[in-house]
């Protein structure tokens, strides 16, 4: 029968649609409101010091946009205004300096697009499968074009003769927020590509993720990225703050604990199907479409298995990698209906194939809580419902 | 030296690589200019700015202020301004940190990983709380009332006696048990060295079962749930409330109390309000106007509020007003650390959206 959709006259194609300056900034489309992070609850304490989860099953390509990027908070998201921001550098520099956002903004600047990575996803999947979504299982994890200002420029007005050997010096930086969240970062990465950065993907850095400056610390683990930024020091040893002892260390099974884990291993992960988006056509040409990222560098392969790793395709790549930012893969199948145990399998310029789940438990046990980059399993059943397992 | 040497040298061939790339007239995507040059941006940090925020604490004691404090004064003040979220003895309560006791237990199952058990340095516990604690009132601590606290964790963790005055000297006497647990990360020589390798493609194993389902486990929040959370929380709060709270809020401008639950994120770090609200580092604040001052069981009042609560006194829009302007000067020896809210608005704002999700 001819479709009414084609053969009857739509309101749409009659009626006039909203003007102009209707929404001047813009949301997504009402049939779109799922497409949003979201918090597990029992997780943390309070939503004040907590995070929640991209919904990188709903997305595509690899730009993460701001009002859904995963959102992590020790004291709550602040409001600070640009006039009142200020960053101070201190400590073994030749010149201590205070610099305006205004300063910044005459500063030579650079676009580049990372991931941030928080060091816990995937965190609660160590001692098996637990959380029902990619968004849960992987979604601490956002991809955006960054603009501002490289570490190293501000360290050069800083002036660094009086620092010596820059081979043991570290730079400590710090927030403006009550969490006062700080991280010690070796001199080397510092002068390599760290940005000091005010703006993501063409706008200004949102609310929850630093506005108006935060520290882009490519391919190492998110906790330091130091949000409204505030301070940076130069100094002769790690400051060993809070959150580089008691948190963002790793626990192994002999009880000994694993420090300075900063960079994030090459991992993937399928995004759909997956259990927030079930196959709902039936068999025939299905996309199976994934994210694949590595701290290390670029993307240059992503295996998919549809059998829970008994046998292996090759991925082809959405484009080629960038380094140490998300790379989109796809695999164009024929789903023949039957039962699927899919996997993706990341390697990175380096040579790094991500390891499955057993061989990070056999290295490391099941309490390190940070650095799981497993090799994800999602089970598809003849309907095209998709769950979160483990296989042998 | 020679690695500033390199660096430097580095710097200069990036910058003449870059104006090379910039006379060829291309390049927008390349990086920028840096350079041993000053730029000649920023201004002096002077030296009270610098002592202001540059406050944090080393492993080997620099950044240390002068000053003590003893166990039983850190007791005080940890009953007081810790025990809401750290439980009296620093046991934790609900998932707030524990940070006492857990010793022996990194390799179990479940590690309890306290100060005592866990964080290699004293000077991280002493710096945390410093600069970032009591949580919703960071910054507010002398440095003896830090050294007290501590000296307070200590003896929880059974690390010190009881007659124990922790200072910038005694500091230096504390031994971490976990001090020597961590390595710096091997996973270039443990993992890197095993992992870069080509990988199987075809008949990597036998046969695949499936080992666990996180259905079973059912800890994945329901989506539907949380959408109808999502889509509550875009309607003005008035909404939310339910009963006789609908007729007094009929006349409240939305805005209002819109505007409220902005100035509300203040105070939401001590303080709950509305359905299922508890008492946190501060009383929660259902049925605020209108209540007896001092009047929540249970929760532990500084002295002004006793004595309000014995005179009968109760919250009318004038004192919580007083209060909210100037919190120590409306109520003397208050143990709520927060400056108050000189903007006459906000504090309308605030009462109105507290009034409206928290009215009984």
């Amino acid at each position: 029968a001819p479709d009414p959709a084609i053969t009857e006259l739509q309101d749409w194609a009659s009626y006039l649609g909203v003007g102009v300056d209707e929404t001047p900034y813009g949301l997504p489309i009402k049939f779109e409101t799922d497409v949003v992070r979201r918090n597990v609850a029992w997780l943390t304490a309070s939503p004040i010091s907590s995070i929640n989860f991209t919904p990188i099953h709903a997305l595509e390509g690899t730009i993460t946009p701001q009002g859904c990027a995963f959102e992590r908070h020790h004291s709550g998201a602040i409001e600070l205004s640009k006039d009142d921001y200020r960053l101070m550098i201190n400590g073994l520099v030749d010149r201590p300096l205070v610099f305006t956002y205004a300063d910044l903004e005459r500063l030579p600047r650079e676009n580049h697009v990372y991931f941030c990575e928080c060091a816990a996803n995937t965190g609660m999947e160590w001692a098996g499968a637990q959380l029902n979504g990619a968004q849960f299982t992987h979604g601490m994890i956002h991809n955006m074009e960054y603009t501002g200002v490289p570490l190293r420029t501000l360290l050069a007005e800083a002036g660094l003769d009086a620092t010596g050997d820059l081979a043991d010096k570290w730079v400590y930086v710090e927030g403006a927020d009550a969490s006062s969240n700080g991280r010690s970062i070796p001199m080397e990465k510092a002068l390599d590509d760290v940005l000091v950065a005010f703006k993501a993907n063409g706008e200004a850095l949102r609310m929850e993720h630093g506005y108006p400056v935060r520290l882009v610390v490519p391919g190492w683990e998110g906790n330091m990225w130091v949000k409204w930024l505030r301070r940076i020091e130069v100094t002769d040893a790690a400051t060993e703050s809070r959150e580089e002892t008691s948190k963002y260390t790793d626990v192994h099974e002999n009880g000994v604990a694993r420090k300075w884990t900063w960079v994030m291993d090459a991992k993937s992960v399928i995004t759909s199907p997956s259990p927030q988006m079930p196959i709902t056509h039936g068999p025939g040409p299905l996309v199976v479409s994934g994210l694949a990222w590595s701290g290390h560098g670029k993307i240059t392969r992503v295996d998919v298995s549809i059998d829970g790793g008994v046998t292996w395709q090759t991925a082809r790549l959405g484009k080629q990698g960038d380094t140490k930012a998300l790379t989109r893969f796809y695999l164009d199948m024929d789903w023949d209906g039957s039962e699927m145990l899919m996997q993706a399998r990341a390697m990175d310029d380096t040579g790094y194939v991500q390891p499955t789940k057993d061989q990070l438990r056999e290295m490391r046990g099941e309490n390190s809580v940070y650095h799981n980059n497993c090799i994800q399993t999602w089970f598809v059943n003849e309907e095209g419902v998709a769950e979160n397992v483990e296989v042998s | 030296a020679r690695a500033a040497e390199a660096e430097i040298a580095r710097l200069a061939a990036e910058r003449d690589e870059f104006q090379a790339i910039a006379a060829a007239g291309g390049g927008l995507t390349q990086p920028a200019p840096v350079a041993e040059a000053v730029y000649g941006l920023g201004r002096e940090a002077l030296p009270e700015e610098i002592a202001a925020w540059d406050v944090d604490v080393l492993p080997d004691g620099r950044g240390l202020p002068v000053g003590s404090g003893d166990v039983w004064t850190g007791e005080e003040l940890f009953v007081d301004q810790c025990a809401a979220c750290h439980g009296d003895f620093a046991e934790g309560s609900g998932n707030w940190p524990v940070l006492a006791g857990g010793f022996g237990t990194l390799a179990d199952e479940d590690p309890v990983k306290t100060v005592g058990s866990y964080w290699p340095y004293l000077s991280t516990s002493w710096d945390y709380i410093n600069r970032s604690m009591p949580f919703g009132a960071a910054g507010t601590l002398s440095a003896d009332e830090t050294y007290a606290i501590v000296a307070y964790i200590l003896y929880s963790n059974d690390m010190v006696d009881d007659d124990f005055v922790l200072s910038n000297e005694t500091f230096f006497e504390i031994e971490m048990p976990n001090a020597d647990g961590f390595v710096i990360d091997d996973r270039a020589e443990t993992e890197y060295s095993i992992w870069r390798a080509e990988p199987c493609m075809t008949g990597c194993k036998d046969s695949v079962e499936i080992t666990m389902h996180a259905s079973v486990v059912d800890v994945t929040p329901e989506e539907e749930g949380m959408e109808e959370e999502a889509m509550h929380s875009e309607e003005p709060a008035a909404e939310d409330a339910t009963g006789d709270a609908e007729v007094v809020e009929a006349s409240v401008d939305p805005a209002l109390i819109d505007a409220g639950k902005g100035v509300f994120r203040q105070c939401q770090s001590c303080h709950e309000v509305g359905e299922g609200a508890s008492d946190r580092t501060g009383p929660q604040l259902n049925g605020l106007l209108g209540r007896t001052i001092g009047s929540i069981d249970g929760f532990r009042y500084s002295n002004s509020f006793k004595d309000a609560a014995e005179a009968g006194e109760t919250w009318t829009t004038e004192a919580l007003e007083a209060f909210l302007t100037d919190p120590r000067g409306a109520m003397s020896g208050t143990k709520m650390a927060y400056r108050g809210l000189s903007d006459p608005a906000d504090i309308t704002a605030v009462l109105a959206y507290i009034e409206s999700i928290g009215a009984e």
